[in-house]
């Protein structure tokens, strides 16, 4: 048995936290009580700390099989749990791409022999990612795929995108749209802009974001069926799911930590860790995008992890691979760009990294309660660090945030009642 | 304060004191240029190498004059001729490069930002010779150059740059030189090929070249790349033409003691006619003399062991 004692419990359920200890037997929440007195194989002392849901991410690249210079399975979920998530949703933009039953079964294969957290593959809408012909969506949900996404690239063609929601319709499988024109976006690799223009390097105009985010809110409304908009990043697409939320249209959405935290400024100076896409807006955007967070317009906070090799970043600008990796700042910089200036609460924090992404994805987890699985994250709400990319677990060092100090931190992660992480060191 | 730059990647962020320094350092190096004996020992046991990702006659060739007429050890190094064929990144390049003692590398590449990238990772000096659609600094100080010397100031002058400013790293540059230096930038062209928030970098825009002309002291034009209009980005190089195309009877809107400056090579017909182009106001011609006389005070500059003496 296991004891996380005298934290403050933020456990997905109760807008109020509150001092709890929880007791955990075998995967299993057996008791949140003020105080427990049965004695636990291990103990954890949680005195000045939160005690949340593990988190959850809807969206992050594993880049197994294929690219596993870049990451792994095995190094992915010690940076998911050193991020504090418990269970990661895995893109299918892998190499080959997770398009068959039988991709599915490897990568939940592997991830059973790594168990540092819980994997949930994502498939692929169409053969291949290539945006013309439908995967066997049904067999792909037989096999474990809790989601189907062409990820990293934008299903072009409407009609594809049509069918691709009316069939995965009839089995409950929700579409993750990458929403971006590629005719918009032509050569560009940041947004476009004064910065753009001050830098001279090609812009991507908001407009490609956010022509395809209401071509999929149309198609979802129309066909009364759901969709998820992934990585949303400019103002005018939170407007446009704000309305249509307010319509009633099932559309959920995501956005990612550095497009609240960042902004096209930063790529001056030409630093390819910048690079990113859709790329940082500008800081009208990132106000945007705090405002949709608070007000709910954007359901949940994804990491859109994606690991890349220093050889992949280390070049000129236009040719360097988009891409953060993510886990390991994921809830500092939501703790110290949202919780602490107050726009939300550690309490719709969790709703947004822990039950709302396990709600939509239709997974176990997001919420501490008896009987519950025992997916556990503690956190330092007080512990300010400055971020250290060779300090990470993940193989992909590629992130904007390095030298900065944030506030907020991971120290014990608990997954289906094994503690993977204790004291801000993994075990796995 | 005087030029103490390791390199020179952008005229962004030059202050008007360092241009000045540059400038005039320049006015020194054109004398040695019209000398018969054209050799000083300004930059003697010194290595220079240029690196070009992209084709360039005048700019290479200025460099490597600028080099040899101060007794410098200098290298041509061209993508197509190199290891950078077989895939070698941009920053092993500059490191086998500056293994071989460099101590200028001008680099010229296709991708905006590329100069920054190997500044970061060598030792050595590097210059911009022209990114991407970014800047191209040495053309910008060599067109001030220009103006400074045939005006006397570059103060409170109108300056009108015609043409694809979107593509034009030769304007971008000079929109923050000339900017720096007081004068009043006018910047105009089809829509399609004007950056986004351009305004905010202090200039005029104008999609009417005729408004953009009046009164204008210096009229500089820029090259027209018959590619993008197989981008779409022009319905046909005719109506550009009709609409942009510096002519006599354009030229009547400026003043009469206007300049007409184009960084080259020309497209004749295209962006300027050729009589303009060959005129009496055309200062064409001249500003190829003068980017020698500006490299060679660059590559002076940069190279000066002392940082702190003032020349």
């Amino acid at each position: 048995m296991l004891c996380i004692k005298n934290g403050i419990v933020v456990d997905g359920i109760n807008p109020e936290p509150y001092k709890a200890d929880i007791l955990v037997d075998g995967k299993e929440i057996i008791e949140i009580a003020s105080e427990i007195s049965t004695v636990a194989d291990v103990t954890i002392d949680a005195a000045g700390k939160c005690v949340l849901p593990g988190f959850v991410d809807a969206h992050c690249h594993l880049r197994e099989p294929g690219y596993e210079y870049k990451e792994d399975i095995g190094s992915g979920t010690r940076s998911a749990a050193a991020g504090g998530f418990t269970s990661i949703a895995c893109m299918p933009n892998t190499h080959p791409a997770v398009d068959n039953a039988a991709l599915v079964n490897f990568i939940k294969m592997r991830a059973l022999e790594e168990r540092a957290a819980k994997v949930y593959p994502i498939a692929a809408v169409t053969k291949g990612l290539k945006g013309e012909e439908l995967t066997e969506m049904w067999e792909l949900k037989k096999a474990g795929a809790v989601a189907l996404s062409d990820d990293g690239k934008p299903i072009m063609n409407a009609g594809i995108m049509r069918l691709a929601l009316q069939y995965a319709r009839g089995f409950d499988m929700l579409i993750i749209s990458h929403c971006e024109d590629l005719q918009l976006t032509g050569d560009g690799v940041m947004n476009e802009g004064y910065m753009s223009t001050v830098l001279g390097v090609k812009g991507i105009t908001r407009a490609a974001e956010e022509v395809m985010v209401a071509r999929d809110i149309i198609l979802a409304e129309t066909l009364k069926t759901p969709v998820h908009i992934a990585h949303v990043s400019t103002r005018g697409s939170v407007e446009l799911i704000r309305q249509a939320k307010k319509r009633g249209v099932k559309v959920t959405c995501e956005t990612a930590p550095h497009y609240f935290s960042a902004a096209d400024e930063w790529v001056d100076g030409y630093d390819a860790d910048t690079k990113v896409n859709p790329p940082l807006r500008t800081a009208d955007d990132v106000e945007a995008i705090i405002e949709g967070l608070k007000d709910g317009t954007i359901d949940i906070i994804a990491t859109d992890h994606a690991p890349h090799h220093r050889d992949e970043k280390e070049v000129e600008y236009s040719l360097a691979a988009s891409g953060i990796s993510g886990f390991e700042t994921a809830f500092s910089l939501a703790y110290t760009h949202l919780v602490e200036p107050g726009v939300i609460s550690l309490h719709q924090l969790v709703e947004k990294m822990s039950t709302r992404p396990a709600d939509i994805l239709n997974i176990d987890g997001g919420r501490l309660q008896v009987g519950k699985t025992a997916d556990i994250t503690v956190v330092d709400p007080a512990k300010e660090y400055t971020v250290d990319v060779s300090q990470f677990h993940s193989k992909g060092k590629n992130s904007p945030f390095h030298g900065r100090t944030l506030k907020g931190k991971v120290v014990h992660t608990i997954v289906d009642g094994r503690v993977v992480m204790e004291n801000e060191k993994i075990l796995v | 304060m005087a030029l103490k730059r390791k390199d020179l990647l952008g005229i962004r962020g030059l202050s008007r004191d360092e241009i000045d320094e540059i400038l005039n350092t320049a006015e020194l190096m054109k004398y040695i240029l019209i000398q018969d004996h054209k050799r000083t020992p300004h930059l003697q046991g010194r290595s220079i190498v240029t690196l070009f990702y992209e084709n360039s006659t005048r700019t290479r060739l200025s460099f490597e004059l600028a080099s040899k007429y101060m007794s410098a050890s200098m290298a041509n190094v061209t993508a197509g001729s190199s290891s950078v064929a077989k895939g070698e990144c941009l920053i092993d390049t500059g490191k086998t490069i500056e293994s071989m003692g460099v101590d200028v590398v001008v680099i010229r590449h296709p991708v905006s930002g590329a100069p920054h990238i190997l500044a970061k990772h060598v030792t050595a000096s590097v210059i911009n010779a022209g990114d991407g659609i970014n800047e191209h600094p040495t053309q910008a100080l060599l067109d001030m150059f220009t103006i400074r010397q045939k005006k006397g100031t570059i103060n409170n002058l109108v300056v009108a740059i015609i043409g694809d400013i979107l593509h034009s790293r030769v304007a971008r540059s000079n929109i923050w030189g000339l900017t720096t230096m007081g004068a009043e930038v006018r910047v105009a062209g089809p829509a399609t090929l004007m950056p986004p928030d351009i305004e905010d970098m202090g200039v005029k825009v104008f999609y009417n070249v005729d408004e953009a002309l009046k009164g204008a002291d210096v009229v500089m034009g820029l090259r027209l790349q018959k590619e993008r209009q197989m981008k779409g980005l022009l319905p046909s190089i005719r109506e550009y033409t009709r609409l942009y195309c510096i002519n006599k009877e354009r030229m009547l809107l400026a003043r009469k003691d206007a300049l007409i400056m184009h960084p080259g090579p020309i497209n004749r017909g295209v962006e300027i006619s050729s009589d303009i182009a060959e005129g009496e106001q055309s200062t064409i011609n001249e500003q190829v003399t003068n980017g020698v006389a500006v490299r060679m005070a660059l590559l002076y500059l940069l190279t000066r062991r002392n940082k702190d003496a003032v020349y």
